[in-house]
C-alpha cells in the first residue's frame, strides 16, 4: 500500500469568524497575509518531513476559502518538486474543467513531471459546488468540458513531431506543440475522483485510479462498479493500485492523546460544511433527478458504518467517524487495524490519501501524528498482502 | 387569403402537434419536441416564459385568450421540452424560435416576453421580426446597461428560495412552492427549469454583450410592462433597455414584482392586449400581410 500526505492548507484562524461561510464569501480581510505565509511555510515543512519519512505527497486547491489556502496546485507543486527528492507528487485535484486554457495545464503539469524527475500523479476533478462561483464557469455541462480538456491535455503531452491543430467545442488551437513534454511515458498516470457509479465504471474502462473521499464504508459500490468497467475492457480483475481512498488519520503512542487530535483533525469535515447555502448545489451540478429529489424534501444520507447505521460526516463524534471509516484514529496498532479492515471491506485497496494535517492540529502534534505513523504503521502496510483482485459478474 | 382561413391552414399544417391533456400539445421542430399550450382562436399571441418556466393553467395564458390564439411553448430544456444538442444560448433558442414560427406560418403575432422570454424575444426580433405586430417586454433580461463593476442583475443563484422570493415578487408569498406537495412532475419540471435557465444565463450573466448594439434593428412597436416591486431588476435597468429599442414605450404596473404576469394577470393581459390593438388600428404592420 502506498501512503500519501495531504493537507488542505487551511488558514484556520479564520474559523470561528465567519457569518455562516467559510468559502467564497468570507471576506479576505478576516486574514493575514503574514500569517498566512508562516501558514504556508509550516505546510511546506512538514511535506519536505513526509518525504524524508517515506510517504509520497497529495496536494489540491480550492477557491475564495479559509478551508484550503492553496488556490493553485502548481505553486505547491513548483516547491515541492524541488523541496522533496523521492515523494511521489499527487495533484487531486486540478479542476480542469473550469480552467479557461488546457494548453497551459498541460505545459505547468509537464514541466513539474520534468523538474520533480518523473514523480507527478495527474488528479483531474469536476471540482467541488462551491468552485463555480469563483470560475464563473458554468456549472451545467462542465463535465463535458471536463473530459475535452482532459482529451487535450493528455493529446498535448503525448504528441511529436509536427505541431497538431485543435478546435473542439470548448477550447480552440492551431500551433500545439508543448516545451517541454513529460518525462513520464506516455504521460503521467491519471488519477480522478468520483461519487457515481457511472463514472466509476467509465473510470474503469480507462484504467484510471479512481479516489474516493471520505466515503468510509459506502465505497464498495463505488469501486464494484470501477471493477466491472475495468474488468470488460482490460480481461482481467482490476488490481488493488487502482484505488485510492482518503480518510483522516490520528495516532498516538495513547489511545487518549490519538483521540484528542482526533477531534483536532475531525474539525476539517466540521468546517467544511460551513458555506452559504447556495453555493452548496449551483444549478446543473447535480442531475435533474436528483435536484428533484431534493425539492421534494429527500436527502439520501452518504456516510454508513461498517454495521449499517447512518451518521453525519459534518457533526459524528469521533467515535462515529472511525466506525464509519472516515477517520482512521488510536493507538499505532488500532490504526493498522482499522485500515486492514477497511481494505479488506473494498476488496483491495492500493492507495492511502492520509489527511495527516487537518483542522486545528498543531504543528508539534502533526510531526509527531506522521512520525508514529511512519516508523509503526506504514512498514506493517508495506508489508501487508493484499486481497486478491476479485472478479465481479458484468 | 383571408385570415379565419389561414388559422385554418395553421391548424392543419400543425399535423405534427398533438393535441394532449386540455390544452397542452407538443410540436416537433427540426427534431426537437417542445411542449406548448395552445388555447383559443383569432390573432396569435406567443408568450415566451421567464426562467422559472410556465404553467399551464396560469390565469394570465386565460387572460390573453380574451385577445387570440395564446400559443405559450415550455423553450427547449425546459419543462418537459427536449434539448437539441449543442443548443446552448439565447441566441440559440431565438433561432430556434424563428423555426417555429416559420413552420406554424404564423403572421401579425403579438410577441409577450418575460424575463429570460424578453430577452429571447429581443434576440428573434433583432434577426426577423417580420412575423411580429407587437412585442411587449416584460421585466426582461438580456442587456448589459451599468458599468462594469455594477451588478445589473441580482445573482439569483447566491440566494436561497425565500430571499429569491423576497426580492422577485411583490408578495413573496406569490412564489411559494411546496414540492412535497406536489405531483413529482412539478419538482422534475422545476430541477429541468432551473438548470436550463443557468445553461443560457450562467455567464455573460443574464445578457449577451453583442445583443445592446444590435437593438437599433427592432422595427416593431414595442412596449417595455414592468413590475415595479421588481428587486431582482431596477426600473433603471429597464428604462435603459428600454431607450435601446426605437420608439419603445415604457409602462408600469403596480403590486408587481420581477413576474407582472403572474401577480397582476388580468391588468397584464389588458395591457399587453391594448397595445397591441392600438398598433394593429394605427397600421397593419405584418409584412407578409
Amino acid at each position: 500500500m502506498q501512503v500519501y500526505h495531504f493537507t488542505e492548507q487551511p488558514y484556520f484562524p479564520a474559523w470561528n469568524n465567519h457569518q455562516g461561510s467559510l468559502r467564497v464569501n468570507l471576506p479576505n480581510s478576516v486574514m493575514d497575509p503574514k500569517t498566512a505565509g508562516d501558514l504556508f511555510h509550516r505546510y511546506y515543512d512538514e511535506w519536505k518531513l513526509a518525504d524524508e519519512l517515506g510517504f509520497n505527497i497529495m496536494v489540491n486547491e480550492h477557491h475564495q476559502t479559509a478551508t484550503c489556502m492553496s488556490s493553485t496546485v502548481i505553486v505547491g507543486l513548483s516547491v515541492l518538486a524541488r523541496e522533496t527528492k523521492n515523494a511521489r507528487l499527487l495533484v487531486l485535484g486540478y479542476p480542469i474543467g473550469h480552467r479557461p486554457d488546457p494548453l497551459r495545464c498541460a505545459e505547468e503539469l509537464a514541466t513539474i513531471d520534468v523538474v520533480s524527475r518523473g514523480r507527478l500523479d495527474m488528479g483531474f476533478i469536476k471540482g467541488v459546488p462551491y468552485e463555480f462561483p469563483a470560475s464563473n464557469q458554468n456549472p451545467v455541462g462542465v463535465m463535458d468540458r471536463f473530459w475535452e480538456s482532459h482529451d487535450f491535455i493528455l493529446k498535448a503531452m503525448t504528441h511529436q513531431g509536427e505541431p497538431f491543430n485543435w478546435e473542439g467545442e470548448h477550447f480552440h488551437y492551431r500551433q500545439v506543440n508543448i516545451w517541454p513534454r513529460p518525462v513520464q511515458a506516455p504521460h503521467p498516470p491519471v488519477w480522478t475522483t468520483t461519487g457515481s457509479t457511472t463514472q466509476a465504471k467509465l473510470l474503469g474502462g480507462k484504467g484510471y485510479v479512481m479516489a474516493t473521499l471520505g466515503s468510509g464504508y459506502a465505497t464498495r459500490p463505488l469501486q464494484d462498479a470501477y471493477r466491472a468497467g475495468y474488468e470488460a475492457k482490460w480481461k482481467r480483475p482490476a488490481p488493488p493500485d487502482r484505488f485510492a481512498y482518503l480518510g483522516l488519520v490520528a495516532t498516538a503512542a495513547t489511545e487518549t492523546e490519538a483521540r484528542r487530535r482526533g477531534e483536532l483533525v475531525a474539525g476539517y469535515l466540521r468546517s467544511s460544511s460551513i458555506v452559504h447555502v447556495p453555493f452548496r448545489n449551483p444549478p446543473g451540478f447535480l442531475s435533474v433527478d436528483d435536484n428533484a429529489r431534493m425539492l421534494r424534501g429527500m436527502t439520501p444520507p452518504r456516510s454508513y458504518t461498517k454495521d449499517g447505521r447512518v451518521i453525519s460526516m459534518h457533526s459524528g463524534s469521533v467515535q462515529d467517524l472511525i466506525d464509519a471509516g472516515i477517520l482512521f484514529c488510536g493507538t499505532p496498532d488500532q490504526v493498522y487495524q482499522q485500515i486492514v479492515d477497511f481494505t479488506e471491506y473494498c476488496g483491495g485497496l492500493g492507495n492511502l490519501l492520509m489527511m495527516g494535517h487537518a483542522g486545528f492540529l498543531s504543528h508539534e502534534d502533526t510531526v509527531s501524528n506522521l512520525t508514529i505513523f511512519a516508523k509503526e504503521v506504514m512498514p506493517r502496510l508495506k508489508a501487508y498482502k493484499q486481497p486478491e483482485p476479485q472478479s465481479v459478474a458484468a | 387569403m383571408d385570415r379565419e382561413e389561414k388559422h385554418n391552414k395553421i391548424e392543419r399544417k400543425g399535423g405534427c402537434m398533438s393535441v394532449g391533456a386540455g390544452a397542452m400539445t407538443s410540436i416537433a421542430v427540426n427534431g426537437t419536441t417542445i411542449e406548448l399550450t395552445d388555447r383559443g382562436h383569432g390573432r396569435p399571441i406567443l408568450f415566451l416564459h421567464p426562467g422559472i418556466g410556465i404553467d399551464p393553467e396560469a390565469p394570465v395564458l386565460k387572460a390573453l385568450e380574451r385577445g387570440g390564439r395564446v400559443i405559450a411553448p415550455s423553450h427547449p430544456g425546459f419543462g418537459t421540452s427536449q434539448l437539441p444538442k449543442g443548443m446552448s444560448s439565447v441566441d440559440d433558442v431565438s433561432y430556434f424560435y424563428l423555426d417555429l414560427l416559420d413552420q406554424l406560418d404564423l403572421d401579425d403575432v403579438l410577441v409577450i416576453g418575460a424575463g429570460l422570454g424578453g430577452w429571447i424575444a429581443a434576440e428573434i426580433a433583432v434577426k426577423d421580426a417580420s412575423r411580429f405586430s407587437a412585442l411587449v417586454m416584460a421585466n426582461a433580461i438580456g442587456v448589459k446597461i451599468g458599468d462594469r463593476e455594477t451588478r445589473d442583475i441580482v445573482d439569483i443563484w447566491s440566494l436561497m428560495p425565500d430571499e429569491f422570493n423576497k426580492l422577485a415578487y411583490h408578495d413573496p408569498k406569490n412564489g411559494e412552492r411546496d414540492y412535497k406537495t406536489l405531483p413529482e412532475a412539478e419538482s422534475l419540471a422545476a430541477a429541468r427549469n432551473r438548470e436550463a435557465y443557468a445553461r443560457l444565463a450562467w455567464s455573460p450573466y443574464m445578457h449577451n454583450p453583442k445583443l445592446k448594439n444590435r437593438l437599433h434593428r427592432v422595427g416593431v412597436p414595442t412596449l417595455f410592462l414592468w413590475g415595479t416591486a421588481d428587486r431582482i431588476l431596477s426600473e433603471t435597468y429597464g428604462r435603459g433597455y428600454c431607450a435601446l429599442i426605437p420608439d419603445a414605450r415604457f409602462e408600469t404596473i403596480e403590486r408587481a414584482g420581477h413576474f407582472p404576469h403572474i401577480e397582476q394577470p388580468d391588468e397584464f393581459a389588458s395591457r399587453a392586449l391594448g397595445f397591441a390593438d392600438a398598433q394593429r388600428q394605427a397600421a397593419p404592420r405584418s409584412r407578409r400581410a
